[in-house]
């Protein structure tokens, strides 16, 4: 057995730890991106081995803090992915205007830049005062930043021209105040949204949705566990509910392949017809 | 199957087309590995480097796909504005974690985590490119017992990226840009030849 089949038994002994500890189940993650973060954690902090680091994982806190923002990858965007956005406008709303009421889940909002982003846009289209918005995350800590709605002032210049190729019509700049440094986002935006913390490994259904928006997340699941959220996806939306992936993620080659169809196939998103 | 080498890794970026392809056209339809391939692009580029090279080499060109298992005699390019990473299972990950070294995809993430699946069996090259992403890659292939060729500063359109792999390592070979094809074909007929003469 090499070195790197010894790491292999420790990193899976970690994930163990970690949820039998602190309840976050990592054991059916992709494991390289897993493995590949633990590492470089391992060498900036000195610790020799893996098993190491799971003894101060298992009596630090703030330690195990550190490593699940590590771990659990926040980098978001507003209006990641212009196009996307672009095809919600065009193909989606109309539908969603049929509808009295309606009840909008993000899964996996890491510190909100997209709900603010699609907040906007119901704004815009005349739906927002009609919709609830559920905004959840695993990761508390980036849930509070998203809940404070407040952002780096440096990467708003993209923002901006993310904004304008999404199909806004209005002044970006109508949505925020700046300070020196950060842009504190409009509270109108988020007197319609709930920020609670939900784990698609661990926890169940969110009912009723009439739009799930769910995007790079997945990316970072096994396929079992892809199936696990897929099938959350599935039971909590309505028949005709709308499902919103990541540019690189699919439910064609998934076991729920047949009970949706493409809405926008290059842009992935799909409705449930079943 | 106990070959020498079972993948190729590729790092570039400026200048990085006009390179791979002189690499890749050198390449038979028979080549008998999966050739992975990380080049720096503008976040916003679709498939189109994929569709240059697939028009120009004999092997099968094409994005790599989040969990595609990988093939063998397969070139993958990673997809812009996302990195790339290779499972044990071999078959890919793709991520949207920061920057690396200024980068998304990045060498580095490729060819560490390539380490994960191939151990000592990866060949890893870095050709032209401004920056100094696939350093630590070409480190850790060197620990781990693989092989690493570097386009000969000299012949490349931006320096410092084959300049930083050979200041991190010593790598195996230094090679002008018309070269690295060849000798990759060499390289990988050899070994392949020679354990199946083992075997018998
Ligand atoms: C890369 S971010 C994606 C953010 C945003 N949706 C986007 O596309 O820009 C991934 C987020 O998924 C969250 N996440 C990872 N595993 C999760 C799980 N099991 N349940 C809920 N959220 C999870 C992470 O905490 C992180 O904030």
């Amino acid at each position: 057995m090499d070195d790197l089949e010894t790491q292999n038994i420790e990193l899976q002994l970690l994930l163990q730890a970690i949820y039998l500890k602190y309840g976050y189940d990592f054991r059916n993650y992709a494991k390289a991106s897993i493995k590949r973060r633990v590492q470089h954690r391992m060498t900036k902090d000195g610790f020799e081995s893996i098993s190491a680091m799971q003894h101060k994982l298992l009596y630090d806190v703030s330690f195990f803090e550190t490593l699940l923002l590590d771990m659990s990858i926040n980098v978001t965007e507003m209006f990641r992915d212009p196009g996307f956005y672009f095809a919600l406008r065009k193909f989606v709303v109309a539908e969603l205007k049929k509808f009295p009421f309606l009840k909008i889940w993000h899964a996996g909002c890491a510190t909100g830049e997209e709900v603010y982003s699609m907040a906007i846009l119901l704004k815009e289209e005349g739906l927002y005062d009609r919709t609830q918005i559920y905004a959840t995350d695993m990761n508390e800590i980036v849930l509070k930043q998203a809940k404070d709605g407040i952002f780096n002032i440096s990467r708003l210049k993209q923002y901006t021209a993310n904004y304008q190729k999404a199909g806004g019509q209005e002044s970006f700049s109508d949505y925020y105040v700046a300070h020196y440094d950060h842009v504190v986002m409009d509270k109108s935006l988020k007197e319609n949204i709930l920020f609670s913390d939900h784990n698609l490994a661990t926890d169940g259904v969110f009912g009723e949705m009439n739009l799930i928006m769910c995007r790079n997340v997945l990316i970072y699941f096994n396929r079992e566990l892809q199936h696990r959220a897929l099938g959350l996806f599935f039971d909590s939306l309505c028949t005709d509910g709308f499902l919103c992936l990541g540019s690189k993620e699919s439910i064609r080659f998934s076991e729920y392949s047949d009970t949706f169809e493409d809405v926008v196939r290059e842009e992935k998103i799909y409705r449930r017809i079943s | 199957m106990n070959n020498r080498f079972e993948a190729v890794v590729i790092g570039s970026s400026a200048g990085g087309i006009k390179a791979l392809t002189a690499v890749l056209t050198a390449l038979p339809k028979e080549f008998p590995l999966p050739i992975i391939i990380v080049q720096h692009l503008h976040p916003d580029s679709d498939s189109y480097l994929a569709q240059i090279l697939g028009a120009k080499c004999e092997l099968k060109v094409k994005q790599a796909d989040e969990k595609e298992t990988i093939a063998e005699g397969v070139i993958y390019i990673a997809p812009p504005n996302y990195h790339l990473l290779v499972e044990e299972d071999r078959s890919f990950s793709l991520s949207i974690e920061g920057s690396v070294n200024f980068a998304r995809p990045s060498v580095d993430v490729l060819f560490e985590t390539a380490i994960y699946a191939y151990r000592n069996k990866i060949i890893g090259i870095i050709l032209t490119g401004a920056n100094n992403d696939g350093h630590q890659g070409v480190k850790r292939i060197k620990q781990m017992g693989g092989y690493v060729i570097v386009q000969d500063p000299a012949t490349a359109e931006a320096d410092a990226m084959p300049r930083a792999a050979i200041a991190a390592t010593k790598v195996d070979k230094i090679l002008p840009l018309e070269q690295i094809g060849p000798y990759l074909l060499q390289l990988v007929n050899r070994s392949t030849k020679k354990t199946r003469y083992n075997e018998k």
